[in-house]
């Protein structure tokens, strides 16, 4: 085999593994903190790129409207869930973080498009917006659900993505669209041709993983989500709000989602119905590393990536066969060296 | 277990109804489609709702089944009634394949696993050339009988309706047995259930199998009614469509999968042909809508809407009485059950760099009622976990009837007549108090599954049940027979469990706190029944922290503290040793 195609296909994996490692990286602080399974990780992945894209094509995103519709409900939530006590403050703060919030990022939405504004707003409005969305899914959909087994969460959460899904079309129709670079630009090192894009992915992954690392490690919010993850009710029991821990997760699974749409839809179109699949191969890292371990999650990215790059130069029939399949044995082997002792969680 | 009438009432309404005049044939096709879909739910039911194992890849099973059928009766013109066997087994040995390899996965590697071969599997279906890759295959024969062609959707609908009821029947014959009480404690753990004996793995792979065997059916009848078959319904949106089916019926009731799979079609119908008159516009509103739909209906019933469905029906109290005159046959007994039963001998058990059992020796003779005591996190309950093959020794040996045991897994060391209870309850709480004293019973019962669904398994059900209820009676529960266990006190639950360890016909009995939670009275009696236990040749071995009660009612007592042994002796001889007093008060007396 020719080195070159060798190096070529390694680049190539390693920047889509990237993205899944973010994206495992997302799935797997939702499901320790939520016990979620978020399978519209996916869509935050399109929506993200996707509100990225008409912006930067001067189309107003229906995601905009979107967050603040669910920004309505989600107060709603929030005052049937309080209304045998509603104080003042907590009704102004819910009207602030769920409608004014809302309110203000449409009204700048509105704004921008009409004059194709220039990348860096192109990218915060999208960020900003997608993460309202997730806030507000948790709120509505997930939150009254909290108490409830994984499975039933789990289904909640397919019927998230479905809804999710079916808006996107309505939003952004059926065409795939193409975005433009975050960071244009290019050099040559050897064989290799490193496209500022790739640079941006490489970068933000490692400083989204290094945060990530910092944020669990040594803030406050970190460890009380960690606390969450590891024991609920204790967690309850020593003053941590279970609720603003699920948020906090959602908002930062949202982000990444999103960021990680922003970075990979200059290099692949994407369509309104992409993100299940990528969502997918995050979740196939996410399993590697076992749903709890996040540098074993990013290292497990980079090798669905790299035999995804692979396979798809050698067999790329079977692309698709290969890449989830690579889980079996994985789980094989996980299964033998660590015999399950799990005990009744109801 | 449950009155077949509604289920006849049932069939028949089933049956007239393609017969009422001015019935749409679309409606005909619709009761197809759900009947399809109620075969995989119903398998779901088993394997998610009561085995607690999540499977999104039964798509991938439904998919087996039909192109199985598909292949060989276009490619080699085989009867469509010869392929049906052929794919059931097919979808039933790779249900074997896959589930050797999956169901060993705890908790939620499972249903990510699942969907990962399911993921798989769907590519393969769409690659491979002998399946006509995307395209499929086509002109399947239809069903047919003698010159009578199942050409119709309602002429196949007869078909599919047999199966839906024979499965249901079969699947609610299989969950009321011997096996099904085994499937149906898997959910809450596997120690219990394996230290009555069962094999929690291999009842893990059984449900598997006849959840994957329903999937195949429907898979078998699927392709018979299209007449065709392609990838798309066998992906993974598919997989995930049936295990909502499920959820959203009430994914631990057989009938819960036929009214979740009802609810969805027809949701989804009535959405796909009524929204867009309301909703003009592109898109696929009906996948929004029914997306919400499904999250508002999970935070309304997340039980599922069977069982909200049948809270409303008048409460059955009671349950027959089983007879209790049946004998069971005895365990088989190893020659000399006198002398030494137990040698526990320099045990020793270390996690990481904690000692929980220091080099712990003891032994407890037959007819002798042992207790073994210490303080908090003393090692009593890892001792008992030792004993009983829960967990493996680090280092040391321990012998029953003279025989070295060391580390064999729970089921052998009850095989040898050592039962137990937990310290922390562990009843199957949506089971009844027989039922789950019944799995006790397990080992002495023969009935497999296929006997069980084919009710060949009465008479071998009837003596189980009855000695079930002879040891609830012997434990003084005979008026809580027929409740659920969860609905019991924690220190009748107690009692339940050591009902249940009766069951094992035990020459040996270990009881892990068997007072904690019960009232004086109670307490006496419970004294009562383990020195007549004793008296009629049975050895007990219990940890209690109870001192008034251990006092009365051991022959010989055992103290442990930080993991070492620091003393042995009587009643009298412990009560007054120094080492002892200062284990629990902290001073030296």
């Amino acid at each position: 085999m020719n080195t070159t195609i060798m190096l070529f296909l390694v680049q190539d994996g390693i920047t889509n593994g990237a993205i899944y490692a973010l994206l495992g990286l997302a799935l797997v602080l939702v499901f320790a903190v939520t016990r979620v399974i978020l399978i519209p990780q996916g869509e935050f992945v399109t929506y993200g790129a996707l509100t990225y894209a008409s912006l930067a094509a001067g189309q107003m995103p229906g995601t905009a409207k979107l967050a603040l519709a669910l920004g309505i409900g989600a107060f709603a939530f929030d005052l049937f869930v309080a209304r045998r006590a509603l104080h003042a403050r907590l009704v102004v703060r819910s009207f602030i973080t769920n409608i004014v919030l809302p309110s203000i990022v449409l009204a700048l939405t509105l704004y921008f498009a009409a004059q194709k504004p220039p990348v860096p707003v192109c990218i915060a409005l999208s960020l900003v917006i997608v993460a309202m969305i997730g806030l507000y899914l948790y709120r509505i959909a997930f939150q009254p659900l909290a108490h409830t087994s994984v499975l039933v969460l789990l289904i909640a959460s397919v019927g998230v993505h479905l809804a999710l899904q079916g808006l996107g079309l309505l939003f952004f129709g059926a065409e795939g669209q193409r975005g433009p670079a975050v960071l244009s630009g290019a050099f040559t090192a050897g064989a290799l041709r490193f496209t500022g894009q790739s640079i941006t992915v490489y970068a933000i992954t490692i400083a989204f993983i290094v945060a990530l690392w910092l944020f669990f490690g040594l803030t406050l919010y970190g460890k009380a989500l960690r606390a969450t993850a590891v024991n609920r009710l204790g967690a309850r029991l020593a003053g941590i709000r279970t609720t603003l821990s699920g948020q906090i997760a959602f908002l930062l699974a949202s982000v990444i989602g999103a960021l990680s749409g922003i970075m990979i839809v200059p290099i692949t179109t994407l369509y309104y119905d992409s993100g299940f699949l990528i969502g997918l191969k995050g979740f196939v890292a996410a399993i590697i590393g076992g749903l709890v371990s996040y540098p074993l999650t990013a290292a497990a990215a980079l090798v669905v990536g790299i035999v995804e790059a692979f396979s798809s130069f050698y067999a790329s029939n079977y692309k698709e066969v290969i890449v989830f399949m690579l889980l079996i044995p994985v789980l094989l082997l996980r299964s033998l060296a660590a015999p399950a002792v799990e005990e009744e969680k109801d | 277990m449950q009155s077949r009438l509604p289920i006849l009432v049932f069939a028949a309404l089933m049956a007239a109804i393609p017969f009422v005049p001015g019935m749409p044939p679309f409606w005909i096709v619709l009761l197809d489609n759900i009947g399809l879909a109620a075969l995989v739910a119903m398998g779901l039911v088993l394997l998610t709702g009561v085995g607690g194992l999540t499977s999104f890849g039964q798509a991938a099973f439904v998919g087996f089944g039909a192109y199985t059928t598909a292949v060989l009766s276009t490619a080699y013109g085989l009867s469509p009634w010869l392929t049906l066997p052929l794919s059931l087994v097919v979808s039933g040995s790779l249900a074997v394949l896959l589930g050797l390899i999956t169901v060993r996965l705890s908790g939620h590697y499972l249903p990510l696993g699942t969907l990962a071969w399911g993921l798989g599997l769907f590519y393969l279906f769409s690659k491979l050339e002998f399946l006509g890759r995307n395209d499929g295959i086509s002109a399947i024969p239809p069903l047919s009988i003698g010159a009578f062609k199942m050409l119709s959707p309602g002429s196949i609908y007869y078909a599919i309706w047999v199966a839906v009821i024979v499965s249901a029947l079969l699947t609610m014959n299989l969950l009321d047995s011997r096996t099904g009480r085994a499937i149906r404690a898997l959910r809450r753990g596997h120690v219990a259930a394996e230290a009555f004996g069962v094999h929690t793995p291999r009842a893990k792979l059984l449900v598997f199998i006849h959840a994957a065997v329903l999937a195949g059916l429907s898979g078998w009848l699927y392709a018979h009614l299209q007449r065709a078959v392609n990838p798309t319904p066998f992906g993974a949106q598919a997989g995930i469509e049936y295990l909502f089916i499920a959820v959203v019926g009430g994914a631990g009731y057989v009938w819960g999968g036929v009214l979740g799979a009802a609810i969805v079609v027809v949701l989804k119908e009535v959405l796909q042909s009524y929204l867009p008159l309301i909703l003009p516009g592109s898109g696929q509103v009906e996948t929004i809508v029914f997306g919400i739909m499904l999250v508002a209906l999970l935070q309304l019933a997340p039980g599922g809407l069977w069982p909200w469905l049948i809270s409303f029906l008048p409460e059955r109290t009671g349950g027959r009485k089983p007879d209790t005159s049946l004998k069971l046959e005895h365990r088989a007994r190893t020659v000399g059950e006198s002398g030494v039963l137990l040698q526990v001998e320099k045990a020793r058990k270390q996690f990481g760099g904690v000692v929980a059992v220091n080099n712990v020796s003891f032994d407890v003779q037959a007819r002798e009622i042992v207790a073994l005591i210490g303080p908090n996190g003393a090692g009593k309950s890892t001792t008992f976990n030792l004993i009983t093959g829960v967990l493996s020794a680090t280092s040391g040996s321990i012998s029953v009837l003279g025989r070295k045991v060391d580390n064999a897994p729970p089921q052998e060391i009850v095989k040898l007549g050592i039962s137990r209870t937990f310290q922390h309850v562990k009843l199957v709480p949506d089971m009844t108090v027989l039922e789950n004293v019944a799995i006790g019973a397990h080992l002495r019962g023969h009935s497999g599954p296929i006997s069980s669904m084919l009710r060949l398994d009465r008479a071998d059900e009837a003596k189980l049940l009855a000695e079930a209820a002879r040891q609830i009676e012997r434990v003084g529960l005979a008026e809580q027979m027929h409740q659920l266990a969860g609905s019991l006190s924690l220190g009748q639950q107690r009692i339940v469990e050591i009902a249940r360890a009766l069951c094992v016909d035990p020459m040996l009995l270990l009881l892990d706190e068997p007072a904690a939670g019960l009232r004086h009275m109670e307490k006496q009696r419970l004294a009562t029944l383990l020195r007549d236990l004793r008296d009629g040749g049975m050895s007990v071995l219990l940890v209690e922290h109870d001192m008034g009660f251990v006092m009365n009612l051991a022959d010989r007592i055992v103290v442990l503290d930080f993991g070492t042994k620091i003393a042995e002796g009587t009643p009298a001889t412990i009560k007054t040793n120094p080492e002892v007093i200062k284990a629990y008060l902290g001073v030296a007396a």
